[in-house]
């Protein structure tokens, strides 16, 4: 019996503590309050179901205990300073009007929870970081590992951006219909950015670091269980579209392998599945924005089981339409590289060169890297090599450095 | 709780650029947050080069010509607000007219600890 409530403990920690923490903190006002009062109420847990069994509802025990502890906790501070009490009586008789809510109040503390801290109003890493930490429940030390950053710069950062939410009250809300768009635009980039961060990070020495890029997914999901939004679902789908090539992606020795020689075979299928079932649902909504038609041209490279076999036509439709909505240079270099495929080299590196006299993407190693290679097939060696060598020296990741090396070591001559 | 909007620009465009608000406009939009029970007070101020900083080292006063910082954008104005919260006020501020031609920043107040 002992052991069985312990492990319960353990489940119900990992797959409710983040719930009970997002409405512990409407509740009580306060991360931080909230944060002790989780513990608090965990703790209790553990020292009482062994003894007198596990409540009908857990949940709702876990968020009325741990109110009671912080409103304990400040009423004990408040021996010492008066005007805490204050604080335990009105956050006691507010929130004794909220606690017994019906579930669709708690999912939307939630969202309410993923809002605040993706708030435009903090710095974009300080967005990340509380995110990872609030929302995916991962330790400073971890978040800290995956940005390449040291511990107490990463808790600074969290302590920081919860004292802004305190005292510019940012508040504990998911946007009305007017910001709503804008908003999700912002958190959808949150985890977007966290995908790209594991998936091709910008630094180090892996090519992936799987955590992160499973927590977006993850984060992805819950997204789109709590706001069933096209965009969400066409983020979720272009996240699980490119995860799903994870095991083809690196050789054994940690070396990128480029999409047409990876062995397709490995691609994960059911992922693609989900991912394609979740663009076409996208696709038909009215709202198609960006994450649904890179999404879409994933899910057509997804759809080829050769490298030959890939429908250009169909990817260049996508590529168009998203170019015409969300004009980037970025689009534009992918766009001209499909470009390429479809038409040959030199269409291709006629629009690049047109980016490249812009400017804009001077500083991109891989503007350079497709210049490079699409010289490479026309035969012009000497400007291969220079576009090779500047993309090597704008690369900061190890081993897409190495695939660029061994491209270049590979020029005839 | 109040936050004060503080209204920056480049004040030598800031009434010369299509976008830029007639005098009418901003009074407008303060009359419209006065009536709302939103504007604690607000108002438009001359050039920084009719200002004059103030700074008291050691016990002795220095006076000095023109503004705390020379930058690219000046203070032009302000708006005390009153609002539920972040997102009210910024609401608030994105409704201020300059916000067209330059920026607002956004400072909640800190009630003094007495």
């Amino acid at each position: 019996m002992h052991s069985d409530t312990q492990q319960r403990l353990a489940r119900l920690y990992q797959d409710e503590s983040r719930r009970v923490l997002a409405t512990l903190i409407r509740l009580l006002g306060s991360f931080d309050l909230a944060e002790e009062a989780l513990h608090d109420a965990f703790l209790a847990a553990a020292s009482q179901w062994p003894r007198e069994g596990v409540p009908d509802n857990p949940r709702a025990w876990l968020v009325s205990t741990g109110r009671f502890k912080a409103i304990d906790q400040l009423r004990r501070k408040a021996r010492f300073d008066e005007s805490l009490d204050h604080v335990a009586d009105s956050l006691y008789q507010q929130s004794e009007r909220e606690v017994f809510d019906d579930d669709d109040r708690i999912e939307d503390d939630r969202l309410r929870l993923i809002f605040t801290c993706c708030h435009p109003s903090l710095a974009p890493e300080a967005q990340i970081a509380l995110t990872l930490r609030e929302v995916c429940d991962l330790t400073t030390e971890e978040i800290a590992r995956a940005f390449l950053t040291t511990p107490a710069t990463l808790a600074q950062r969290i302590v920081r951006a919860k004292r802004k939410i305190q005292s510019a009250r940012i508040p504990y809300e998911v946007p009305g219909p007017a910001e709503l768009p804008d908003r999700l635009d912002a958190v959808l980039q949150v985890i977007y950015l966290v995908f790209n961060e594991g998936y091709s990070s910008s630094f180090g020495d892996q090519v992936t670091r799987h955590d992160l890029s499973e927590e977006a997914v993850r984060l992805g999901r819950l997204l789109a269980e709590l706001l069933p939004d096209p965009e969400v679902q066409g983020l979720l789908a272009l996240m699980l579209l490119h995860q799903s090539r994870r095991a083809a992606r690196t050789s054994a020795g940690g070396d990128l392998i480029r999409l047409e020689n990876q062995d397709r075979t490995l691609w994960d299928s059911v992922m693609i599945a989900e991912g394609e079932g979740l663009v076409r649902r996208a696709l038909v909504s009215r709202r198609v924005g960006p994450y649904t038609l890179q999404a879409a041209i994933a899910a057509l490279h997804a759809d080829a089981p050769f490298a030959e076999e890939t429908d250009w036509n169909e990817i260049l439709g996508f590529y168009d339409l998203l170019r015409r909505a969300h004009p980037s240079p970025v689009v534009e270099l992918n766009r001209a590289v499909a470009v390429a495929m479809r038409d040959g080299p030199r269409a291709g590196l006629n629009l690049i060169d047109e980016l490249s006299a812009g400017g804009r993407l001077n500083n991109y190693h891989l503007l350079h890297a497709a210049r490079a290679d699409l010289c490479r097939q026309l035969g012009r060696v000497d400007e291969a090599r220079l576009a090779y060598e500047q993309a090597i020296a704008l690369c900061r990741q190890a081993p897409e450095r190495r695939f660029l090396e061994a491209q270049l070591k590979s020029l005839a001559g | 709780m109040k936050y004060l909007c503080l209204v920056y620009s480049d004040e030598n465009d800031l009434h010369s650029l299509p976008d830029s608000p007639k005098d009418t406009e901003c009074h407008a939009y303060a009359q419209n947050l006065a009536e709302g029970g939103q504007l604690v007070a607000g108002e438009a101020l001359e050039p920084v080069s009719t200002a004059t900083t103030v700074r008291v080292r050691g016990g002795q006063l220095s006076i000095t010509d023109g503004p705390f910082a020379e930058t690219k954008e000046q203070l032009a104005g302000f708006y005390m607000i009153d609002a539920r919260d972040l997102n009210e006020a910024l609401r608030i501020a994105a409704g201020i007219p300059p916000a067209r031609v330059g920026s607002i920043e956004v400072r909640p107040v800190r009630p003094l600890d007495v």
